[in-house]
C-alpha cells in the first residue's frame, strides 16, 4: 500500500465526481441556498451548490451575502446539522394491530438510503462521531441510527472561512479535518479555481477510481496552499472556549452560581439551540392510534431539555425554572457529557450562538460562570 | 438478561391475575407468550404499555426465583398508570425490559440488611425480601422499616407476619392512624434507632418518595451506616429506557443506565441542588 493519495480536481470536473459519487449509488446532499439561509439538500450538480455565497453570523444574527468570488463552500455552517440525516426530527418507531391474542407489532427493520454528505465539516465530523458514542456505543446501540449512519458516505471540505460564532479551535474539533472521512476537500480559488483531494477510505477510493479521467497528483504548490487555507481560518477564528480542560470538572461547582438568575432572565427557553445543536440528542415518544383504536403507532420525535414537560413525573416537572433548565443544557454539553458518554458534548460550531434569538453565547456564558471572581466554589454541597 | 431482539420492541405480556391491594393500587400477574421466563435482578423494571395509551416505567415486584411470572405492583395516578391497573385478567400489556441497575442483594451477602419504604415504595424492594428469606442464612441481621400514609397505604399486609416469621425485623408506620392501628405513628425515619442491625456492617435500601429518602439517608449516615452501602432508587421521567432519550438524566448520571439504584454517596452531593 503507497500512502493515500492528494489528487487534483479542478472546478470544472467537480460535476465528473458527483456523477461518480452517484454511479457508486449514493445520493448526494449537500448545502443549497434556500429561504436565505445555507441548508442540506439534494445535490445533483455543482450549479446546485451556493456558489459565491457566504454567511455573516454573529450572536443571534445569520445573514447570506455575495462574496467576491465564485466559491463553493464559502460560508461556515447553517442551521442544519446532519443529524436530521442521520437522527431524524420524526420517525416512526413501529406499528401495532390489536389481535385475537392481543396485539401484534410491525417491526419492519429501519431501512436507509445511501446517502453521501458533501460539505461536512471538521466540526460536523466531530459531532457525528459524538452521536456515534451517544446512540451506538452504549448498552443498546440504535437500530434506526446505525442503520442510517452505516449507509453514509461522508465527503469533507475543510473550512475556508471561520464562522462569526465558531469556536473549534479552543475544542479541539477544527477547523482542520484529521480524519473520519471517506473523502476530503480544500477548494482553492486561485491561481485556477480548483479542490485538493485527499482520499481517506477505501469507499473514498472507489469513487476516485471511477472518474473517466483520472484526476492528477496535487503539486506540492497546491497542497501547501491547501494547508494555508485551514491555518488562515484557525488564525482568523475570533471565539474561543476559554481554558476548556478546566471546564467540565469546574461547571460541576457552579449550580448555585447567580449567573444562571442572570441568563435566565434573557433565555426565553424556545429550544432553538437544541434543534440546530448537531449533538444534542434528546428524543421524546408518543403513541397514536386511529379512530377504530385497534391500529397504533410508536413515534419518536427530537426533544429539548427546555420544555418544561421534559422532566415530568407524577406531581409536576422537575425543571420548573427557565434557570434549572438552561443550567441543565449548558452543564450536559460541557461538562456532565463527559460523565455519561468521556467526550464532550459540544464541538464549538456556534450554531447555538447564532440560532438563540436573543444571542446568548456559550462561550461568554462560561467565562462569566468561572470568572475569578465568581462566590466561593461549593454550592452544590 | 433475557431482551427481545430490539429493546424497543414491547412482547405481548397476558395479565393472569389482578388484585387491588389499596384505594388507588393494584398488582398483577402477567406472563409473557408461551410463559417463557424473563430473568431479572431485584430493583430493575419494565416499560409496560396499555395498547395506545402510553408506556410507564414500573419496577418488577415479584420472586426472582420464578422468573417466568411478573409480578406489577401499580399505583394509578394519570392516565398510564390507570390503563396499567385497569387490565383485567386475560387482558395484554406491551413490556420491555427488564432494564436498570438494581439492588445490591450479592454485595449485601454476609452484611446486616436495613430495608427502608414509603408506600409504593416497598414494591421494588419486594424482590429484595424475597432473595433475602430464601437464603436466609447468607445474611445478617435483616430488618424493614415501612412508613404509609394511613393503615389502608400499606401494601402487602398479608405478607409482613409471614415474612416476620422467616427472620426478618418488621416495623411498621403510618402518618394518620386509626382505631385499629397498633405500630408506630409518624415518619418511618424515626423508626431507625429500633432497628436491629449493626450500622457498622448494614447494606442499607431504600425506597419511597424524594424527601422521604433524602431525610433517611441523612439519619442513616448520621447514625454511622456509611453513605457507600445506603442505596436509594430514584424516579425521573423515562422515554425509552435504555439510555438513547436523555430524559432520565440526572447531573451525570443516566437512571436508566447508571440507576435507577445509586448510592448515597453518589446521590449526597446532587440531591441538594435544587431542580437538578
Ligand atoms: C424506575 C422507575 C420505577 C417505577 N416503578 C413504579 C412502580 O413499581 N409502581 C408504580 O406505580 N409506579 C412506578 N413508577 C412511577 C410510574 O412510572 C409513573 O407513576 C407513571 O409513569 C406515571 O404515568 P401516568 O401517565 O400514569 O401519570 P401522569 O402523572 O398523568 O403522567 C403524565 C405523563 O407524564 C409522563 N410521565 C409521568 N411520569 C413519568 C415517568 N416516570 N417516566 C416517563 N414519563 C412519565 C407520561 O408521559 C405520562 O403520560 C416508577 C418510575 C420509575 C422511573
Ligand atoms: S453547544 Fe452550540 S457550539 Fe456546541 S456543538 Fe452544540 S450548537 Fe455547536
Ligand atoms: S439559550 Fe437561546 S436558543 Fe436556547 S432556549 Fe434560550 S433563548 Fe432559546
Amino acid at each position: 500500500m503507497t500512502a493515500p493519495p492528494t489528487l487534483r480536481l479542478a472546478r470544472a470536473d467537480l460535476d465528473a465526481l458527483l456523477d461518480a459519487v452517484r454511479a457508486d449509488g449514493w445520493t448526494v446532499l449537500g448545502p443549497t441556498v434556500r429561504e436565505e439561509a445555507i441548508v442540506y439538500d439534494r445535490v445533483d450538480r455543482a450549479a446546485d451548490l451556493p456558489a459565491g455565497w457566504t454567511d455573516v453570523q454573529a450572536p443571534g444574527r445569520y445573514r447570506l451575502e455575495r462574496r467576491a468570488d465564485e466559491a463553493l463552500f464559502g460560508y461556515a455552517v447553517g442551521p442544519h446539522s446532519w443529524k436530521r440525516a442521520l437522527h431524524p426530527a420524526d420517525v416512526r418507531l413501529w406499528r401495532a394491530s390489536r389481535t385475537a391474542d392481543g396485539f401484534a407489532v410491525d417491526d419492519a427493520p429501519p431501512a436507509a438510503e445511501r446517502t453521501a454528505f458533501l460539505g461536512v465539516r471538521a466540526c460536523e465530523l466531530a459531532a457525528i462521531a459524538i452521536q456515534d458514542r451517544v446512540l451506538l456505543d452504549g448498552p443498546y446501540p440504535d437500530p434506526i441510527y446505525r442503520a442510517r449512519r452505516e449507509a453514509t458516505l461522508l465527503i469533507a471540505v475543510q473550512c475556508g472561512t471561520a464562522g462569526g460564532t465558531c469556536f473549534c479551535a479552543s475544542m479541539n474539533t477544527g477547523p482542520g479535518v484529521t480524519g473520519g472521512a471517506d473523502l476530503t476537500l480544500t477548494e482553492l480559488l486561485e491561481p485556477a479555481h480548483a479542490f485538493v483531494v485527499e482520499v481517506g477510505s477505501p469507499r473514498g477510493a472507489a469513487i476516485v477510481a471511477r472518474l473517466a479521467s483520472p484526476p492528477p497528483p496535487a503539486t506540492e504548490p497546491e497542497r501547501a496552499a491547501a494547508g494555508a487555507v485551514v491555518a488562515r481560518t484557525a488564525a482568523s477564528m475570533g471565539r474561543t472556549l476559554d481554558d476548556p480542560a478546566r471546564v467540565p470538572a469546574a461547571l460541576q461547582e457552579t449550580y448555585d452560581h447567580p449567573r444562571w438568575d442572570d441568563v435566565a432572565q434573557r433565555c426565553l427557553t424556545c429550544a432553538n439551540c437544541t434543534m440546530v445543536c448537531p449533538t444534542c440528542f434528546c428524543t421524546q415518544v408518543s403513541d397514536t392510534t386511529d379512530l377504530t383504536g385497534d391500529h397504533a403507532e410508536r413515534w419518536r420525535r427530537w426533544d429539548s431539555c427546555f420544555t418544561l414537560e421534559f422532566t415530568h413525573v407524577h406531581g409536576g416537572s422537575v425543571r420548573q425554572t427557565a434557570r434549572s433548565r438552561y443550567r441543565q443544557w449548558l452543564t450536559h454539553k460541557l461538562s456532565t457529557w463527559h460523565d455519561q458518554f468521556g467526550t464532550s458534548g459540544c464541538v464549538g460550531c456556534g450554531r447555538c450562538i447564532t440560532w438563540c434569538p436573543v444571542g446568548i453565547d456559550i462561550t461568554e456564558e462560561v467565562r462569566a460562570l468561572l470568572a475569578p471572581a465568581a462566590p466561593a466554589p461549593g454550592g452544590a454541597q | 438478561m433475557a431482551l427481545a431482539p430490539d429493546p424497543m420492541l414491547p412482547r405481548r405480556a397476558r395479565v393472569l391475575a389482578s388484585r387491588q391491594d389499596t384505594r388507588d393500587t393494584w398488582t398483577l400477574e402477567l406472563e409473557l407468550d408461551g410463559a417463557a421466563p424473563l430473568p431479572f435482578a431485584p430493583g430493575q423494571f419494565n416499560m409496560l404499555w396499555p395498547f395506545g395509551v402510553g408506556e410507564a416505567p414500573i419496577s418488577i415486584c415479584g420472586d426472582p426465583a420464578e422468573p417466568a411470572r411478573i409480578v406489577h405492583t401499580v399505583r394509578a395516578v394519570g392516565a398510564v398508570s390507570q390503563a396499567i391497573a385497569a387490565a383485567a385478567p386475560g387482558a395484554v400489556l406491551g413490556l420491555r425490559g427488564p432494564f436498570g441497575h438494581g439492588w445490591p442483594t450479592v454485595q449485601a451477602i454476609g452484611h446486616d440488611v436495613l430495608i427502608v419504604a414509603g408506600g409504593i415504595g416497598l414494591a421494588p424492594l419486594r424482590p429484595v425480601i424475597l432473595e433475602l428469606l430464601a437464603h436466609r442464612g447468607q445474611y445478617g441481621r435483616a430488618a424493614l422499616l415501612y412508613g404509609a400514609r394511613t393503615p389502608a397505604d400499606a401494601l402487602y399486609g398479608h405478607e409482613l407476619d409471614a415474612w416476620r416469621a422467616r427472620g426478618l425485623q418488621v416495623l411498621t408506620t403510618v402518618d394518620v392512624a386509626d382505631r385499629a392501628w397498633t405500630g408506630a405513628v409518624g415518619v418511618v425515619t424515626r423508626l431507625i434507632p429500633r432497628a436491629e442491625v449493626d450500622p457498622a456492617r448494614t447494606v442499607a435500601m431504600v425506597c419511597g418518595p424524594d424527601v422521604m429518602m433524602r431525610f433517611t439517608a441523612q439519619e442513616l449516615t448520621a447514625r454511622g451506616f456509611p453513605a457507600a452501602r445506603v442505596h436509594l432508587s430514584l424516579e425521573r421521567n423515562m422515554r425509552c429506557a435504555v439510555a438513547l432519550c436523555g430524559h432520565c438524566q440526572y447531573g451525570p448520571t443516566l437512571l436508566c443506565r447508571d440507576g435507577p439504584v445509586l448510592t448515597w454517596e453518589r446521590l449526597r452531593p446532587l440531591t441538594s441542588v435544587r431542580e437538578l
